[in-house]
This record gives structure tokens, C-alpha cells and sequence, in this order.
């Protein structure tokens, strides 16, 4: 991957400022457009965690990757300005919520709000209904679960879009696996029905509100949520006429 | 369902514990009418599918009816489901493809290319993806396209008896998916777009064969408008039925040729582009019926604009022979000069005697890219893409390794299938299958 020169300016580009601002004082606010006023970036406060080896835990790996140590990343947070659409964006919903974020990510073009799942259906709403945000089109909901992300193990993630400005938002809330409920968005986005079914059914989360919270890919009497980090995978023992077919896992270590 | 007291399937000797639910007696429908007739009303509840032949696989709907009149009905999901998330938290990025290509097996391109531009956009290598492998996905996408359009006329018409229009679709899908298997050894599950590129460039003859198909494609297409557009059975079947306007396609998540029946133009290739589509001429087909025969009629329609955009592709490949197919990127780039050998399988021998014979440093550098991966920056990407079904997007989430930390596909047809009940209830049990059909959900998506 080829890194450009800071400085270096593409053809037919003219810059109005020549010294980059590094004094955040003197840096331009919110919505004020000026080519250098690049957006910040802050470290992720989430705590780093470490992984180790290629497929396995313990024995069972013959890949001879098993000696790998590995810091996780996470992308960093984004401060203002943001550019372009964003700085309106979260300006607009700071207005109309009060105190909503709990960070704002933006990474590769991708604006994303984190919401306290108190503040997420007001939010939500807003975000559909006013005039300057109106996304009106919620694509799906996504589960992601961080096992090291203590007291917010367990993350939603909606994928907004609004055809009325051609705009695309995700907005990730989070819940803590002991405490693992999540209000319900159905009622703003109808859309969301199958997808927090969906959601539960693999993540184990709780959408409180939603009008028909049942399992949907998984069999009616499947236990647990297969998407959890810590569900192994294929780890299933299959009964058939009092044999057990020990599951793959333990044929091969997978984990 | 009847109860009994004898289990059929204990080993003898096992002690029966309970009722014994079995559909081994199958029952009398004397019982059923007579239990009918005490009940007293018109009311009956039936179960159609997952095996029913009509419901595009293993689609499950239970079905309210009063007399022919469905009263509500409430689609069942999850008898496809395999898990291909879950794996895919255990391949490397690259095997990843070839999970995803499995999902929506009727477009299995566009999992493949929405896939791999999510996992571009983490990269960030967007802009480095070189041209011929962007005009060769593009080309494959939207020959695709036609195939899935097909599969989607052709059996719905043979749901509702047009057996011709199946059998005449079935025949087009064929001639195009011969130049799939020519380009990349496979008629499905291609794994043939890879992150940074394509897996391999077109064959020798490859553009000879495409000439040889688009010719077969302009000379055989108008044969479904012949066939249906104005045939009065058809038309009875088609037209008013599963009737969902703009306000319920918003807020049901439904996008595609159902939104584009509406009247709505919203097509992302249009108006999000991706691939390079701001450069190519063609038109966004919408219709203004909101109905079965509207959907119809977009997914014809965008054939011919798809045909369109093949033909610009041919000629630029044609102009970019020779070109990389691949990003330039060492440790990123898999071998993409693959050619076909003798037991089907692609390869790249001039790869092969370079690492097995020239550089020990290659064959070490190919060993940890190919069985290791290539790390992905943390974050998370999202690329929607217009697939034949409507808004395709993969929720891929990194956390800087080499394997996907979470992989997520929004497949439209498991928003689509929700709008089941609101194109069928109020009305006729058999529009079920019409309905049903012009949503054309494929259950390897939705279930995933």
C-alpha cells in the first residue's frame, strides 16, 4: 500500500492553507469547511486484548502458528471536525438528543455513532423522522460479540441509509452479557423485525419491546446462541439410536 | 399429526414414555371434516412447504384460510440454515469467498463481489484495484444478473403452469453459465472474485465465447415478452396481485425490481455506484403497478440493460488484454493466473516453478499468505451492492487479524420474505405462489 506525502496535492488542487493546524485552539469548529481541517483521531479507550495462535488453544494444532502473539486493534475514535455530510449529522442529532454518543467512528468514509442503549429508540426515531437526518431505511441489524469489551460484551450494529439525501449511518449500541437486553427498534423500523430475531436468535440478545422475540434460524428448542465467541463451533454431539457422534471440535480443535 | 401410545422408532425393549407424536398415521380426513364441522366455522390452518415445490426451496408458510380466502399467513425460515457465518470466523479472508458464494446460490457473483469489497474498503486498496479486474467482475455481475432474472421468470411462470418460459430460461441460463465454467471452472460456487481482484483472467477464447453468448442472448430474449407480456392468462395470474406500494416497501426493508415496481428508481448502481457503474450507459427500468406483473416486467426489462452493460464490457476487455487481474500488492495479491488444467483444477504453472524452483523466499512468502492470510486493518466496512434481488451488503468486522472477527450478509430476500403476509393476507390461497414467486427469495440467502 503506497503512502502519499502529507503535502502532496493532486492535480488541479490548490490549498488556501499551506501549514498544516496542529494548536486544536486554533483549529476550525464544527461545519466550518476548510481543506486542512482534517479529521481527528483519538485512540479507542477500549481495553486492548490479546490473542494467541492461528486456530487452536492448547494442543491439537500442527500448523506451527501456534506461537503467535497478536494485540488486538480497534479503530480509533473520531473527533470533530468530521467533514464533509458528518459534522451535520451529529451536530443535528446532538440537538435533538440529549448527550447520544458514546463515540463517533469514522473509518474508511464510514460514520459510525455509538449510542447508550437507554438513549437508542429516541435516537433512532430522530434519526428517521427530522427533516435534515430522515433515514428512512434501516438495511439490517448485525450482531458482533466482544468477549473483551467488559461490561459491553455483546454490540448491535443497524445500518441506516437515507434515499432522501443518498446517505449511509451505522449506529452500534451495546449490552453487557450479564445484563443482555436491548430495546427494541421494530417500532420505528419495521424492518428490523426478522433482523433482532435474527439477532437474538444468534447473539442471545434480549430486543425488549419486540413483538414476537422467538428464535428464527436455530431449531424452536435450540440451546444457546451459536454466534457467541465462546460457542464452539460445530461443538454439537449428534444422538442417533444411542450412539453419539462426538462433535468436530473435538475430532480437531477448532477453537 | 395424531397421538398415539406406541413409538415407532424404539429399539425393542424401550419403554414408551408419553404421547407419542408421529405423522406415520397420517389420519382420516373423515376426522379432520367431521372435527371441522363441529368447530362450525370455514377457518383451517395448512402448513405448505418447506418441501412444497412452489416455495423456491425450503420456504415454510402457514397458512390462516377462510374457504380460498388466506386469512393470515406467517412465513417459516431456518430449515437452510449451515452456519456459514460462524465458519467463516475460521477460514482466512480469502477462503471467506468461498463461503459466501454459497449463500445466494441463484447470484452467487454478487456475494462474492460484496464480500470482497467490503474487505477491500477495510484494506483500504479501493482505488488500487486495477481496471480489467474491476470490468471482468462488473462483466460476470451482470451476466449474473440475466441468470438470476431467468431463474426468477422462469420458475414463477412454471408455478403458476408458463412450464415453456421455465424451460426456455433454464436453456439461456445454460448457454451463460457455460462461459462461467469457462472463465472460472465452475457453473456455481465460483469463488472467482477475490479481495484485490479476480481469481483468474479470462481463457484464451474467452472473448469469443462472450460474443458467442451475448449473440445468443440478443436473439432469444424477446421470446419471454412474446410468450408473456400480453398473454391473457398470464396477465390474469399476474397483474394486481401481491400488491405492496412505496410506504410498505420503506418501511419493510424491500429494495429491487419489487421497490422499482412501485415506480421508485432507486438502484444503487445508479446511485451509490461501486465498480466503475457511473461509467457505463444504461437505465434504471422502473414500473408503476406495485404488483406481480410489474416485477415481471422490471426483471425483463433489466436484462436488456444488463445485455447493455455486457457488450460495453466485452469491448473493453477486449482492449485490456493482457492487463493485471490482480492488485500489485505482494502481500495481499493471491496468484491470478490461473489456467485450467487437466483435471479441472485452476493453477498457475508459471507460479509453481517460481516458488518450487527460482526463490525459496517466494515459496515461504507464499506458504504464510496462502495458509496464514493477510491481516486486515480493525473496523468494520459495509458495501452495499445492487444485486438481482435488491440491496446486498456484508458487515464484515476485523480486529486486525487474518480471519474475519464477524461476518454478517444482508441478504434481500430475508427482508422480502417479511413482506409476505402484507402481499397475501385478503387474498386468494393460490395467489400464494404468484406472490411469493415475485418476491424471488432463494432460501441458501436468506437463511444463510
Amino acid at each position: 500500500m503506497s503512502e502519499k506525502a502529507p503535502d502532496a496535492k493532486l492535480p488541479g488542487e490548490e490549498k488556501t492553507v499551506s501549514e498544516p493546524v496542529t494548536d486544536p485552539e486554533a483549529a476550525p469548529k464544527a461545519g466550518l469547511e476548510r481543506e486542512d481541517a482534517q479529521p481527528g483521531e483519538t485512540p479507542d479507550p477500549a481495553p486492548a486484548a490479546v490473542r494467541r495462535g492461528m486456530w487452536s488453544e492448547g494442543t491439537g494444532d500442527t500448523s506451527g502458528y501456534g506461537g503467535i502473539v497478536r494485540e488486538v486493534a480497534r479503530p480509533h475514535v473520531s473527533t470533530a471536525p468530521l467533514g464533509s455530510w458528518y459534522d451535520g449529522a451529529h451536530n443535528r442529532l446532538a440537538t435533538l438528543v440529549d448527550d447520544p454518543f458514546i463515540k463517533v467512528v469514522l473509518q474508511n468514509g464510514e460514520l459510525t455513532f455509538h449510542i447508550p442503549r437507554e438513549k437508542l429508540v429516541e435516537a433512532m426515531r430522530q434519526l428517521r423522522d427530522d427533516a435534515h437526518l430522515r433515514f428512512e431505511f434501516c438495511s439490517g441489524v448485525s450482531g458482533v460479540h466482544y468477549p473483551e469489551d467488559e461490561g459491553a460484551e455483546l454490540h448491535v450494529v443497524y445500518h441506516l441509509a437515507s434515499m432522501t439525501h443518498n446517505r449511509r449511518l451505522r449506529v452500534e449500541t451495546s449490552c453487557p452479557e450479564s445484563d443482555p437486553h436491548v430495546p427494541s427498534v421494530v417500532a420505528t423500523y419495521p424492518a428490523a423485525d426478522w433482523h433482532e430475531r435474527e439477532t437474538w436468535d444468534m447473539f442471545g440478545i434480549v430486543f425488549d419491546g419486540h413483538p414476537h422475540l422467538t428464535r428464527i434460524l436455530m431449531p424452536d428448542d435450540w440451546v444457546g446462541h451459536p454466534q457467541r465467541k465462546d460457542y464452539p463451533l460445530g461443538g454439537i454431539p449428534i444422538e442417533y439410536k444411542g450412539t453419539t457422534v462426538p462433535p468436530v471440535d473435538q475430532r480437531r480443535s477448532y477453537r | 399429526m395424531t397421538a398415539q401410545h406406541t413409538d415407532f422408532y424404539a429399539s425393542p425393549g424401550d419403554e414408551t414414555e408419553g404421547t407419542v407424536y408421529t405423522a406415520m398415521g397420517g389420519g382420516d380426513f373423515a376426522d379432520i371434516a367431521r372435527e371441522q364441522a363441529e368447530r362450525n366455522d370455514e377457518t383451517l390452518v395448512i402448513n405448505m412447504g418447506p418441501q412444497h415445490p412452489s416455495t423456491h426451496g425450503v420456504l415454510r408458510l402457514m397458512v390462516e384460510c377462510d374457504g380460498e380466502t388466506v386469512k393470515s399467513i406467517r412465513p417459516g425460515i431456518g430449515f437452510l440454515h449451515t452456519g456459514i457465518e460462524k465458519n467463516m470466523e475460521y477460514r482466512s479472508w480469502t477462503q471467506g469467498v468461498t463461503f459466501v458464494t454459497r449463500m445466494d446460490y441463484v447470484a452467487p457473483i454478487f456475494n462474492e463481489v460484496a464480500y470482497c469489497l467490503s474487505v477491500e474498503r477495510l484494506l483500504g486498496i479501493e482505488d488500487q484495484i486495477p481496471q480489467r479486474a474491476t470490468d471482468l467482475r462488473v462483466l460476470m455481475m451482470e451476466l449474473n444478473r440475466i441468470t438470476s432474472h431467468l431463474v426468477a421468470i422462469g420458475t414463477g411462470g412454471m408455478e403458476i403452469g408458463a412450464l415453456t418460459v421455465m424451460t426456455i430460461g433454464f436453456r439461456e441460463r445454460e448457454v451463460v453459465l457455460d462461459f462461467f465454467e469457462a472463465v472460472t471452472g465452475l457453473r456455481m460456487n465460483h469463488a472467482y472474485i477475490r479481495p484485490g481482484g479476480v481469481a483468474g483472467d479470462l481463457p484464451e477464447t474467452g472473448i469469443a465465447q462472450l460474443r458467442d453468448v451475448i449473440a445468443w442472448l440478443d436473439k432469444h430474449l424477446p421470446e419471454y415478452a412474446a410468450f408473456c407480456n400480453e398473454n391473457p392468462i398470464f396477465k390474469g395470474r399476474m397483474v394486481g396481485i401481491g400488491k405492496q406500494d412505496l410506504s410498505a416497501c420503506m418501511a419493510l426493508g424491500v429494495t429491487g425490481p419489487m421497490l422499482r415496481s412501485t415506480g421508485y428508481g432507486w438502484d444503487l448502481r445508479k446511485m451509490q455506484p461501486y465498480c466503475g457503474y457511473e461509467d457505463y450507459d444504461f437505465d434504471v427500468i422502473t414500473w408503476d403497478t406495485a404488483d406481480a406483473y410489474g416485477r415481471f416486467r422490471v426483471r425483463l426489462a433489466e436484462m436488456w440493460e444488463s445485455l447493455k452493460i455486457v457488450k460495453q464490457c466485452a469491448d473493453r476487455l477486449e482492449a485490456s488484454t493482457g492487463q493485471p487481474v490482480m492488485i500489485d500488492d505482494p502481500k495481499i495479491a493471491w496468484p491470478a493466473k490461473l489456467v485450467t488444467g487437466p483435471d479441472g483444477q485452476g493453477n498457475s504453472h508459471e507460479h509453481i516453478k517460481h516458488i518450487m524452483g527460482e526463490s525459496m523466499e517466494a515459496l515461504i512468502h507464499h506458504f504464510k499468505l496462502v495458509t496464514e492470510g493477510f491481516r486486515v486493518p480493525a473496523g468494520q466496512a459495509y458495501v452495499p451492492i445492487e444485486s438481482p434481488k435488491g440491496e446486498l451488503g456484508c458487515h464484515v468486522v476485523s480486529d486486525g487479524g487474518t480471519r474475519p472477527f464477524r461476518a454478517h450478509m444482508r441478504d434481500p430476500g430475508f427482508n422480502h420474505l417479511q413482506s409476505v403476509p402484507i402481499q397475501c393476507e385478503g387474498g386468494m390461497l393460490a395467489d400464494i405462489v404468484v406472490a411469493v414467486g415475485s418476491l424471488d427469495p432463494v432460501m441458501g440467502g436468506v437463511d444463510r
